[in-house]
């Protein structure tokens, strides 16, 4: 380690990675808007031959806000909060700082490739998996690099305790690592047909039900350590840091944290109700799910209570708005997903409309507030300049969440109405409706879902030049702020 | 018993066992700041003084420390 009075926190690798969350996140949500639009209006699929088509761009947009937008978030947010928690500057080692900058050029090179690559239809067709064999080698090895940097902070720290988040994003980690491997486990194909199919073409070494259970093992675990787990650990780091007040209970984050760890793993399993995998498989996906909201919610209750005695900052400052909405809306999140995941609720929610109402008032609710109101905290302190415009940013939160709102509600009256249509039959058992009943039925809820997407990608829009405009525009800070964020 | 069911009641006790250590667990976190052994709570403060001068909460014995005699 350098001795120097000059050592300061060195954002270098942060700074690239919240450049990568804000175009990720305008690419992956007009891909979002474009295909919730298709929907509602079919003949938008023609707008660019094959590469425009909803089969094409469905995974791209899930993969492209997954991957791009909310993991750059993870890493910004990572390379920025673990050097102030662990009271050591990127900038001690040349080494971690290299490997830093390493892995962003190979994330860059993969995020590139993902995104080449499922335009041009090359998919391994498992969910939230879709990339090929020579990509899921590529992220092993920048998850691998992420983790050498992260346990090369630790040993270096100065603070003996590693705080809560640390250990939300040691769990990111591990988890995704684990669930990473066991689920990309493939043949390439190229090494047994003789030569025969594409270089980068593989199968999944399951096969039936092992394969799926497998993928929803994944599948489930995508969303705790990629869209739970890390955001935890953003708020946990951020919140208390702008509003200036301590967790409300560290005890309970301990706590929270341990339930989380113990209880999502066997979550995944709720994916596969009512379908071939044992009964007591799926009887236990659904006990674990409802149990989790015991964890979630305590993470959740543990934020609002820290804002305790200060919720005029809500008002004042709309970072905090950012960050309650979201803690509010991870609460509905893990509310509804265990009702969904109760078997008699699963007859009709499943396939319906419903679950991705759910996963939006989540992600749009809960990830992307969270990393909004992060990348600006971040940007204040990275770029050493006030936030551009707070009356943009106000204007943001409400016209997003308008959106989110217009999102999961129509898609609950879609998801339950196709639901309920499905399984109607008549005096004899006939099935009442046909497939295309419910299209027509539902046009009109599609269509709200892509207005309140646009309003979220309008959002984003005003975001990324505010964004845009507090790096090289803000009013320039003479020190660091210590709590609230500085904006005009 | 079949394999199925070994592994029915493997994961049933299994969970039992878990859920008497996450409880153990909470039993330990409160009786040990009841003692005095430990204040859990000084640790919330590592978020809120972060910057490099800051005094840690509980200074790492290991790290080569030459800048915070300050």
């Amino acid at each position: 380690m350098q001795s120097s009075a000059a050592l300061e926190y060195d954002y270098s690798v942060a700074k690239l990675y919240m450049w990568t969350a804000v175009i990720f996140g305008i690419v992956g949500m007009t891909i979002g808007v474009l295909i919730a639009s298709q929907l509602a209006f079919p003949e938008l699929n023609y707008l660019f031959g094959e590469y425009g088509t909803f089969s094409r761009l469905r995974p791209l947009h899930t993969n492209v806000v997954i991957y791009g937008f909310t993991v750059s978030g993870i890493f910004a947010t990572f390379y920025y909060s673990a050097q102030r928690v662990l009271k050591v500057s990127m900038g001690e080692s040349k080494l971690l700082n290299g490997l830093g900058y390493l892995q962003f050029i190979l994330y860059l090179i993969a995020a590139t490739g993902m995104v080449i690559s499922e335009l041009m239809g090359i998919t391994a067709s498992k969910e939230y998996a879709q990339m090929e064999w020579p990509l899921d080698v590529l992220i092993v090895v920048i998850w691998v690099l992420w983790g050498v940097i992260m346990f090369g902070l630790i040993g270096m720290r100065r603070e003996k305790a590693l705080y809560i988040s640390m250990w939300y994003y040691i769990a990111c980690f591990l988890g995704v690592a684990m669930l990473y491997l066991f689920n990309n486990m493939e043949v390439p194909t190229i090494f047994f047909s003789g030569g025969v199919g594409a270089w980068y073409h593989s199968v999944s070494m399951y096969a039936g039900t092992n394969d799926a259970l497998v993928q929803w093992w994944w599948g489930h675990n995508a969303v705790a350590f990629v869209f739970t787990v890390p955001i935890i650990a953003i708020i946990y780091y951020f919140l208390p840091k702008e509003s200036g007040q301590a967790v409300y209970s560290y005890k309970l984050s301990l706590l929270s944290f341990w339930g989380l760890m113990f209880v999502y793993l066997w979550a995944g399993g709720h994916h596969l109700l009512w379908s071939t995998v044992p009964d007591w498989m799926q009887t236990m996906g659904s006990v674990f799910s409802v149990v989790l909201i015991l964890p979630s919610w305590g993470s959740a209750i543990n934020m609002l209570l820290t804002m305790k005695g200060e919720w005029n900052q809500l008002t004042e400052n709309p970072l905090i708005k950012f960050m309650v909405l979201a803690s509010t809306f991870y609460m509905l999140s893990t509310l509804e997903g265990p009702i969904q995941a109760v078997k008699s609720v699963n007859a009709i929610a499943h396939f319906t409309d419903w679950i991705p109402g759910h996963v939006h008032d989540g992600v749009l609710g809960w990830v992307a507030f969270m990393i909004f109101a992060a990348l600006m905290h971040m940007a204040t302190r990275a770029f050493k300049r006030e936030i551009y415009s707070k009356s943009l940013l106000e204007a943001q939160f409400w016209i997003q969440t308008t959106g989110v709102v217009l999102y999961f509600t129509s898609m609950w009256i879609a998801g339950i109405t196709q639901g309920m249509m499905w399984r109607a039959v008549d005096e004899y058992g006939n099935l009442m409706y046909s497939f295309i009943d419910t299209v027509s039925v539902l046009h009109p809820y599609y269509t709200i879902r892509a207005i309140g997407g646009l309003l979220y990608l309008i959002g984003m829009f005003m975001f990324a030049y505010n964004f845009l405009m507090t790096a090289t525009a803000g009013r320039k800070l003479e020190q660091e702020p210590q709590f609230r964020s500085p904006m005009a | 018993m079949t394999l199925t069911e070994m592994q029915g009641y493997a994961f049933f006790f299994l969970t039992v066992l878990l859920v008497v250590i996450l409880y153990g667990y909470i039993l330990h976190l409160y009786r040990s700041e009841k003692k005095g052994e430990r204040d859990y709570e000084k640790y919330g403060k590592m978020a809120l003084d972060d910057e490099l001068h800051d005094r840690p909460v509980e200074a790492n014995p290991k790290a080569t420390n030459e800048k915070k005699e300050s």
